[in-house]
């Protein structure tokens, strides 16, 4: 992980340079891979089939592994109690905000950051590395205040409102994002830029027409990484979401049907079912850029 | 080298590009940062964030309190402890398994890789409680199957925490296996069809070949795993259900937020804050200078 070396990875990963070993040997392997798979997948099967289970066949002492009378009931009761849709559409909102704002500055600073030699040019390499080790959990009473603060002046970013959520995933995101685009930024060769540069492209030109596109794939491993994290997000919507309930995001709405007495466990699996969908969905289609995506930013 | 067609006023250009980023970062993540260094420093309860009563300096204060107190210690062993074991475990799971995706035919690693993927992509708060729901006293299935009804993983101290480790692990494996199975992937042919030729057997070629080109995604991948398993937050929040009976399954992560915003020692929580990064800050310096020692870049 030298900070200066330039590897093509993303191109490399397509070789195939594992070595055929056939036979009962690759039989057994592959029966192995297929029960880890299972087993890792199992507690995904069981919440959606938890789900869809009528009530008196979750809470039963004889917990069957499929169900003869599938129902909607959980779901729901799942958004219609807890107001899901509108919570939904606010994590939507909060995490598709974070991704298209990290995205934009974490490109514009991995490309200084390898494009550009300056002094400091290392420290802040550093620095970005050092400031992923701060527990942002520890950073939510000084957040908490600054939020609180904000809010005086501009109410759309203090407690209370989506905005406040935006800034902190926000700043959360990129130290990461710059990191990982970096490696996708220093693969593409300076040939290029030179190249264009003679045809006459400005130095934003270069950046916008030639360096975005050939960065693209990074850009979207780089954009799941922060989608998720935004999207998970369970404890800052719990600090600045205090006291306005329309602004809660998902990952709280479920807390409410954890009871200290009984939990209703058929809409918690219905609202994590839901709430894992749309993530479960932008990973297997992006799969591919993803594996490619994370050689780079190791290998950068 | 990859610094782009030497011009003038580089510097200007690159401080241009990065003027948002260092925006951001210095106000949302410097700038709090140093608050809780200064919060740490003060006696801020709940009457001084009222305005109730005046501020009131403690220096050190706060740090002997926390220092002086066995819950704190007691806290941070449990801490170190629980990380490590998840750190390990990831380690060798994701290893293992990623070494086996690159023997096996890819409609068998596709099942594995979309499986893993689920359990990735699965947020925190729904993989905690669908564990929770699986491991559940009286309708958990895994009780059912082990004849165990009634009893209550989450009760004991020792059973939660292996159950906590248990998600952590399932949710993190991922990460270490695709980031390393792509690593190996990226080896290039000749090189190990060359190890072949020179008669290297399977174990050895792993070992002397493998091994050492991996090894700067092995740092990177141990360094991630050790920060994020430190500071977990989430599972041990809904799973032991804020830390545990009386506290028993507090990690530092949890301790500082119960003390800030349930007991309202946000002056107390803040320090708990601080002593976290250092240590987090000092076993990744020890961890990259013995790496260094052995002759490794970073």
């Amino acid at each position: 992980m030298s900070v200066d070396t330039a590897v093509p990875a993303p191109a490399r990963v397509e070789r195939r340079p594992v070595k055929r070993t056939g036979g009962s040997g690759r039989g057994v392997a592959e029966v192995v891979t297929v029960v880890v798979a299972g087993v890792v997948a199992f507690p995904l099967f069981w919440m959606v089939l938890t789900a869809f289970k009528p009530e008196d066949e979750i809470i039963s002492a004889q917990p069957r592994p499929w169900t003869l009378r599938p129902t909607f009931d959980s779901f729901v009761r799942a958004l219609t109690v807890q107001n899901f849709g509108r919570y939904f559409v606010n994590s939507v909102v909060v995490a598709l905000a974070v991704v298209v704002l990290s995205m934009a500055i974490a490109f514009l600073a991995a490309a200084a950051l390898t494009r550009f030699r300056f002094k400091g040019r290392t420290t802040m390499l550093i620095m970005l590395l050092v400031v992923q080790m701060v527990p942002v959990e520890a950073l939510t009473v000084p957040l908490f205040f600054l939020m609180r603060s904000v809010g005086q002046s501009v109410p759309a970013f203090g407690l209370n409102h989506l905005g406040s959520l935006v800034l902190v995933h926000l700043a959360f995101s990129l130290p990461f994002s710059i990191w990982m685009l970096r490696g996708f930024v220093a693969a593409v060769p300076v040939e290029l830029e030179e190249a264009a540069t003679l045809d006459g492209a400005s130095r934003f030109g270069f950046l916008w027409r030639v360096l975005f596109p050939l960065v693209a794939p990074g850009l979207v491993a780089t954009s799941v990484l922060s989608f998720i994290h935004a999207w998970n997000d369970f404890l800052f919507a719990k600090t600045f979401i205090i006291s306005a309930a329309e602004n809660q995001t998902l990952p709280l709405a479920l807390q409410v049907f954890v009871k200290p007495d009984q939990n209703d466990w058929g809409a918690i699996m219905a609202g994590s079912t839901l709430m894992t969908i749309p993530v479960l969905v932008f990973f297997v289609f992006v799969q591919r850029r993803l594996v490619s995506g994370l050689a780079g930013a190791v290998k950068g | 080298m990859t610094a782009g067609p030497a011009a003038r006023g580089q510097g200007r250009t690159a401080l241009g590009y990065l003027a948002p980023a260092l925006l951001v970062l210095g106000a949302l993540l410097a700038y709090p940062v140093y608050q809780l260094v200064v919060i740490s420093l003060f006696d801020y309860g709940q009457e001084q964030v009222s305005g109730g009563a005046p501020l009131e300096f403690l220096g050190a204060g706060n740090y002997e309190e926390l220092l002086g107190s066995a819950r704190f210690w007691e806290v941070l062993a449990q801490t170190v402890g629980f990380a490590a074991v998840c750190v390990v475990t990831t380690l060798v799971v994701g290893a293992a398994l990623a070494v086996l995706a690159t023997r096996v035919r890819p409609w068998a690693r596709m099942c594995l890789f979309l499986a893993a993927l689920g359990a990735w992509a699965t947020p925190a708060v729904a993989g905690s409680t669908i564990w929770l729901f699986l491991f559940d006293a009286n309708f958990g299935l895994v009780n059912h199957l082990l004849g165990l009804d009634g009893f209550s993983w989450t009760y004991g101290k020792w059973t939660a925490f292996g159950l906590v480790a248990a998600q952590v692990v399932w949710c993190s494996f991922p990460f270490v296996m695709i980031t390393l199975y792509a690593g190996i992937r990226a080896i290039p042919g000749e090189v190990l069809e060359a190890a072949a030729l020179d008669g290297a057997s399977t174990w050895r070629t792993a070992r002397s070949v493998v091994l050492p080109l991996l090894r700067p995604i092995l740092v990177v991948v141990t360094i991630q795993s050790v920060i994020w398993d430190f500071k977990v937050f989430t599972q041990i929040y809904v799973m032991t259900g804020g830390g545990g009976i009386a506290g028993q399954n507090l990690v530092l992560n949890v301790f500082a937020y119960q003390q800030a915003f349930a007991a309202s020692e946000y002056g107390l929580g803040a320090a708990i804050g601080v002593v976290m990064t250092v240590v987090l800050l000092a076993v990744t310096l020890f961890y990259l200078r013995a790496l260094r020692r052995s002759g490794e870049e970073l």
